[in-house]
């Protein structure tokens, strides 16, 4: 069956099968930065935006996304390396493997929320896991980006 | 792995339960998300996103809320985070990610009577119903005791009235599923206490909600509650923890909760 899709701005229809889920769908038409990591809705490296929200591309039928708008990093690739130079500066980077997904909800974030506490910061990243860099110099590189105490 | 060989986005709730009925395979989805953990074969998905379901409506008496509103919009909700004591909202948060709550639906999430749920320990323990396409309408406690098979969940009803209440929960990290969770909430002078994550499907644990209900708050009494509640709920072992330290930890979480309402 096809999907027509508004993906980065860009009108796409898509073959998929009723049971594929949108991050195999996406990387099929060469969108990499979508990482297939944990693949059971835990570690958030999968992430974008449908719709506007953030959502496991992992854990999403690709038929939902039928008619809807996908964006996925490539289509923020301003704002993420504005974001990107905050991590940098604070040593907040390391493989990098889990930073598209992480990026993609740091944004959503940023819209959804106006100076956030530490604590609505940390909840909203708890479905983003990262086994490098023990999530301090995140912290404080997002603290700064939001301009945020 | 799950497999779909069909997938029908359907006009009405008709449609819906014929297909439903047509086939056993065939299943109602709701975000899709738990379905990729199992290894469930379904000839036809039946889509409900045309349905319009996706509405949290708020009246004097009650909060409506569509099977299809996801829990990321039950979370911030300003119906659920203004009544309840925000209990509601705060047994949410604790999922996972924003992500994941901005896909799993409540109906499926409620339908499904998963034992692991959060959200429906804090929905027994207000005055909770469940409508649906067949069975009409009946209380989440029966609902959960027999569910209602082959039938559609259309939406969640939650009395208002609740003077205070409480949820609690305990997990090994952050994100994973909970050890155990519990739930408080006081209503016209009486307190319902629910228990849920044992790893069984949540429930009242009715000698000690009566027993409170009818006994003056105080620590002593709040102290016996809790025991009386870990005394009567059953409890399981999985890979997260023990029956026995579930069990002891039911009494530390409901004497929290108690405290609170």
């Amino acid at each position: 069956m096809d999907i027509n899709v508004k993906i980065n701005g860009k009108n796409m229809t898509f073959e998929i099968d009723a049971d594929d889920y949108l991050s195999e769908t996406l990387r099929k038409y060469g969108y990499m930065s979508i990482r297939k990591g944990c693949d059971t809705s835990s570690c958030g490296l999968c992430t974008v935006w449908l719709g506007g929200k953030p959502v496991l591309s992992c854990s999403t039928l690709s038929v939902r996304a039928n008619g809807a708008e996908i964006t996925t990093i490539e289509g923020v690739q301003k704002e993420a390396e504005e974001f990107a130079s905050f991590l940098v500066a604070e040593g907040a980077e390391q493989c990098g493997f889990c930073s598209p997904g992480f990026i993609m909800t740091v944004l959503a974030m940023k819209r959804e929320l106006s100076n956030p506490s530490e604590a609505e910061i940390k909840n909203y990243l708890n479905g983003n896991l990262c086994r490098c860099t023990g999530y301090m110099g995140q912290l404080r590189a997002l603290k700064k980006y939001m301009g945020v105490e | 792995m799950i497999s779909i060989r069909e997938y029908e986005l359907v006009d009405s709730l008709e449609q819906a339960h014929e297909i439903l009925l047509k086939n056993r395979f065939n299943t109602i989805i709701g975000g899709g998300a738990f379905l990729r953990l199992g290894s469930k074969k379904i000839n036809k998905a039946i889509d409900l996103s045309k349905l319009k379901l996706d509405y949290i409506e708020e009246d004097e008496h009650e909060i409506r809320i569509g099977a299809m509103v996801t829990l990321r919009q039950l979370e911030t909700s300003s119906a659920l985070l203004e009544n309840f004591s925000g209990a509601v909202a705060e047994s949410l948060k604790h999922i996972v990610g924003v992500q994941l709550r901005n896909i799993v639906t409540v109906g499926a999430t409620v339908y499904s009577r998963y034992g692991f749920s959060d959200p429906i320990t804090a929905l027994l323990a207000l005055e909770t119903y469940v409508d649906l396409y067949k069975g009409g309408r009946m209380s989440l406690d029966e609902f959960l005791e027999n569910g209602s098979p082959r039938d559609i969940l259309t939406q969640i009803v939650i009395k208002k009235g609740v003077d205070k209440a409480s949820f609690k929960m305990l997990r090994n990290s952050a994100g994973d599923y909970a050890i155990l969770n519990v739930c408080a909430a006081a209503k016209d002078g009486s307190i319902r206490i629910a228990a849920g994550a044992r790893p069984a499907r949540a429930k009242i644990a009715k000698a000690a909600s009566e027993f409170i209900s009818a006994s003056e708050l105080s620590e002593e009494n709040i102290d016996r509650a809790a025991q009386m509640a870990a005394e009567e709920l059953d409890f399981g072992s999985n890979m997260r923890a023990s029956a026995d330290y579930r069990r002891q930890m039911c009494r530390v979480l409901v004497k929290r909760a108690l405290m609170e309402v």
